[in-house]
């Protein structure tokens, strides 16, 4: 078989691709978990709190595919990094598996009896179920963009030499915050679409706002870290965009404020970081203004432009090792073979489109906000 | 050196989440498919109580399908966390098809299913038909993709190794997909799905029969049940995975150690009905042989050979001294990827590379293996050789317990004859069988391809992560304690849910959803809730 692209696009089309599923995880699931973790506050009766669960309850187990489809594209498409990140996080991702598992069994039998022990129960268990996830994906991503104690033996073989308390050096910390500010957001910017008027949409809106002004000040705080401290790493010498993926092929070393040098070279990526910024202020405004369409656009906002100023910052580099120099993983050296890469871009351009649509008329079959009464009313409400 | 109580840590670990995700996951194959039927008839015949009894199995669906989701989640990472080093090696191939997998079925069965229990009154009788079936079709396609990542781990075709990046990469990805050996197993899975579901569904309604309670509803899930379990009791047996068995030396090893052959036969080969085989004796006592039977069903031909354990490790030897050749030719092309002398003996033994790994469980270094060690390995080469013919036999006699089981249900329905007292206990205790089945099932299957991964291309305990023994532990667990909690609960919300029986729904396409209400069928002395 032929292949009609390069090695070096459809290395940066996976590289694409995969900003785009981490991007889908955020925007559709993202609000599920913001949901969850305002679930005990949002809704204070049992009444309010089946209508937030509600609210998200006929979509959120698509959503949930964005986060497996996640992993399984990153097996597929970056066999490296699926492999180095998740047995070298290993005791995290339980914590994320553990936390999410939680979810679909809470959402299915909260309402299932009417005691309130029971239901009380759950409510914490999906509040831990939206929080602990939105804080570990933070957590993991600032130790991303520090680097990570990983080395490869010659057989390419993964070592970490981490534990599970150094993850949450400061650093990580205010990017697991932005990470649940960015997400509680979201999740204030779907209540507001989706909840019918009254106590509990407005306590979604008082949260939301608090959210807006955090996620703003500890990204902006982020920014300000990584241009300042000591974080970021280049590469030494040229790498062969079509080569082998080895990644003991590339040398790479920590340099302070390494990760701004992108916006330099390429100013229009300073467009991701912008829209960072600006999605937190659109939904203040949305909330403010009461137009509701603009808090959730600003919201999605903010995840987009965060999400992608990540990306964009480490570019080349996907997980960088902070104990050796021929370990970091970059799209040049860390993904799956040229054949692989070409088969699997054909199976997402068929599939993906098919996924959207029906995704789309699921979506507009639930269109409408939840009421009290329409809970209280049908059986098959959770 | 690896050290081996991390891999058996993640064998027990990987052993366990993936039994218990399946627990859950037949029941839906199957529940899904028997969900569509069942609405079909209500939409073809319009009447009501076919559609209070698709919604009381939709509801116990409900139950079981979000364990199956929340339990599939562990598997989708557990590769990349437990066992990165196989991830590494073989991701290039095997992550296609998990990432076809969630791109062409999870989406389809998560976002269908929300629809199903929350679009009763916002979707017409035909579209909500679809979205039951879109949820089937999605749960199905889910088994067939899984299985041809399962199919590949036991038969490894369409791919070869890059020494550039040490590691498997594809070279004809038709090969990976048309894989027999995954076919083979997709059907017969699937099936085993289906018989399973059949098994409860009809349990469940001798139970509401033996108590008299929810008779409308009763009757006719046993009628569906009876008939559909008929059809997949007669294709997973007939259909079953069998046939793959003779096509590569891991296969046969699989075969020879099922039926505790240890020398060749004189074909056709005869089959133990019983036996004590004894993998340190390599042999079998107290032997009761069936001559012919197993040629025939394993080489499908009075001809065909079906090759003994001892032979076969033989051979493992001699593959594992050309896999020397082969592995010290990798280690100079490590050195200086140009070394024309090493590609040259690397093509020429490429094949046996997985064989080299294998002494790596006792010397660092396979060039370094003596006569005495490379013996040793090849003896690793066979499986758990009592615990599969056991195993095996448990399974296959229940295959054919279910054919019987089936017919003589359908038997009854057919003659409208639903108050066989005998027939409706023995239903409501046959409901565990097709679990053991399925459970015992998939340890065949997994323990039979020891001591690889991969079938002669890595072995398992190189595909291990490195991690520490107390990581493991406190996943396993942690991993217990939050299974077995679930299990608790969703256990007692099936049964207060059967206890409980049907609700009415009233007829309601003006959209207004009806009020809960009592079931009009109660003659009990159980009240209903």
């Amino acid at each position: 078989m032929t292949i009609p692209f390069d090695y070096e696009t459809l290395r940066l089309i996976w590289w694409t691709l995969l900003g785009v599923l981490l991007i889908g995880f955020a925007l559709t699931d993202g609000f599920d978990l913001g949901s969850a973790a305002l679930l005990p506050f949002v809704g204070r009766t049992d009444a309010e709190r089946r209508m937030v669960i509600n609210a998200i309850g006929p979509t959120w187990e698509g959503n949930q595919v964005w986060f497996i489809l996640g992993g399984g594209a990153i097996f597929a498409a970056w066999p490296f990094v699926y492999a180095v990140s998740f047995s070298g996080f290993y005791l995290a991702m339980f914590l994320v598996l553990s936390a999410l598992i939680l979810r679909p069994v809470g959402f299915k039998y909260r309402s299932k009896k009417p005691d309130a022990g029971w239901r009380s129960r759950w409510d914490w268990a999906l509040f831990v179920g939206g929080l602990v996830p939105a804080l570990v994906f933070g957590v993991a991503v600032g130790n991303v963009l520090q680097g990570v104690p990983f080395r490869l033996d010659s057989d390419l073989r993964s070592f970490y030499v981490g534990t599970l308390l150094g993850l949450f050096s400061p650093f990580a910390l205010l990017s697991g915050l932005v990470s649940v500010s960015m997400l509680v957001l979201h999740g204030a910017g779907w209540l507001t679409l989706k909840l019918e008027h009254g106590a509990a949409r407005d306590r979604a809106q008082t949260y939301g706002q608090v959210a807006a002004l955090v996620a703003l000040v500890l990204y902006a705080a982020g920014g300000v870290w990584l241009a300042m401290g000591d974080i970021g790493y280049t590469v030494i010498g040229a790498v062969d965009p079509m080569g082998p993926s080895n990644p003991r092929l590339a040398v790479s070393v920590p340099a302070a404020g390494a990760w701004l040098a992108n916006y330099g070279a390429h100013p229009w990526m300073i467009l991701a970081p912008v829209l960072g910024l600006a999605g937190p202020l659109v939904a203040l405004a949305g909330i403010r203004g009461r137009k509701d369409v603009l808090v959730f656009a600003g919201s999605s906002m903010a995840n987009l432009g965060i999400i992608a100023s990540v990306g964009l910052s480490m570019f080349p580099f996907i997980l960088p090792s902070s104990i050796d120099n021929r370990s970091s993983l970059l799209v040049w050296n860390a993904s799956s073979s040229h054949m692989t890469l070409f088969i699997m871009l054909l199976a997402t351009v068929i599939l993906l489109p098919i996924v959207l649509a029906y995704t789309a008329w699921a979506y507009k079959i639930m269109f409408g906000r939840v009421t009290e009464r329409e809970v209280g009313l049908n059986p098959d409400f959770y | 050196m690896i050290d081996m109580a991390v891999v058996e840590l993640s064998r027990l670990q990987f052993a366990l989440t993936a039994l218990y995700h399946f627990l859950f996951v037949p029941l839906t194959l199957g529940l899904s498919f028997i969900l569509v039927i069942m609405e079909s008839v209500y939409v073809m015949t319009d009447r009501p109580i076919w559609r209070d009894v698709t919604r009381f199995w939709g509801k116990l669906f409900g139950i079981n399908f979000v364990l199956g989701v929340a339990t599939g989640l562990t598997m989708e990472f557990e590769f990349g966390t437990n066992w990165a080093y196989y991830s590494h090696y073989v991701g290039d191939i095997f992550g296609a098809p998990l990432a076809i997998e969630g791109l062409m079925a999870f989406f389809l069965e998560a976002t269908f299913v929300g629809l199903m229990f929350f679009g009763w009154d916002r979707l017409s009788k035909r579209g909500h038909l679809l979205t039951t079936f879109m949820v089937a079709l999605g749960s199905n396609l889910s088994a067939l993709w899984i299985l041809i990542a399962n199919g590949w781990m036991q038969h490894p075709t369409g791919a070869v190794f890059n020494p550039e990046t040490m590691r498997m990469e594809v070279s004809n990805f038709k090969d990976v997909i048309f894989n027999p050996v995954a076919q083979a197993k997709f059907v017969h899975t699937v099936s085993a799905g289906y018989v399973c579901a059949s098994v409860f569904v009809l349990g469940v309604s001798c139970y509401y029969l033996l108590r008299g309670r929810h008779l409308e509803l009763a009757k006719r899930s046993f009628t569906v049940a009876a008939s559909f379990g008929l059809l997949s009791s007669l294709s997973v047996v007939v259909l079953g995975d069998e046939s793959g068995y003779a096509l590569t030396d891991n296969q046969q090893m699989k075969l020879a150690a099922i039926e505790a052959m240890w020398e060749t036969e004189q074909a056709p080969a005869g089959l133990d009905l019983f036996g004590i085989p004894s993998n340190s004796a390599h042999e079998t006592a107290f032997e009761i042989r069936i001559p012919y039977i197993l040629g025939l069903v394993a080489t499908r031909s009075i001809t065909g050979e079906v090759t003994g354990i001892i032979p076969l490790v033989e051979r493992a030897e001699n593959r594992m001294r050309s896999g020397i050749i082969a592995y010290d030719a990798v280690e100079r092309l490590k050195v200086d990827r140009n070394d024309l002398a090493a590609r040259e003996a690397w093509e020429r033994n490429k094949d046996d590379l997985g064989f080299a790994l294998l002494l790596k469980r006792f010397v660092a270094d396979p060039r370094k293996a003596d006569a005495a060690t490379i013996e040793k390995a090849a003896w690793t080469t066979v499986p758990n050789v009592p615990a599969l013919f056991w195993m095996f036999r448990i399974m296959a006699g229940l295959g054919f317990f279910f054919i019987a089981f089936f017919a003589t249900a359908f038997t009854f329905s057919v003659r409208r004859q639903f108050d066989r007292k005998w027939f409706l206990r023995a239903a409501v205790l046959a409901i565990p069988l097709p679990w053991i089945a399925i459970e015992v099932g998939w340890l065949v299957a997994e323990l039979g391809r020891q001591p690889w991964a991969v079938d002669g291309v890595l072995p398992t305990f190189l595909g291990a992560s490195s991690l520490t023994r107390g990581q493991i532990w406190t996943t396993i667990t942690g991993f217990t304690v939050l299974y077995g909690i679930m299990a608790v609960i969703e256990v007692r919300l099936m049964l207060a849910t059967i206890r409980k029986g049907p609700e009415i729904y009233e007829g309601n396409d003006d959209g207004d959803p009806a009020p809960e209400r009592a079931p009009a069928t109660t003659f009990t002395a159980i009240p209903a809730e």
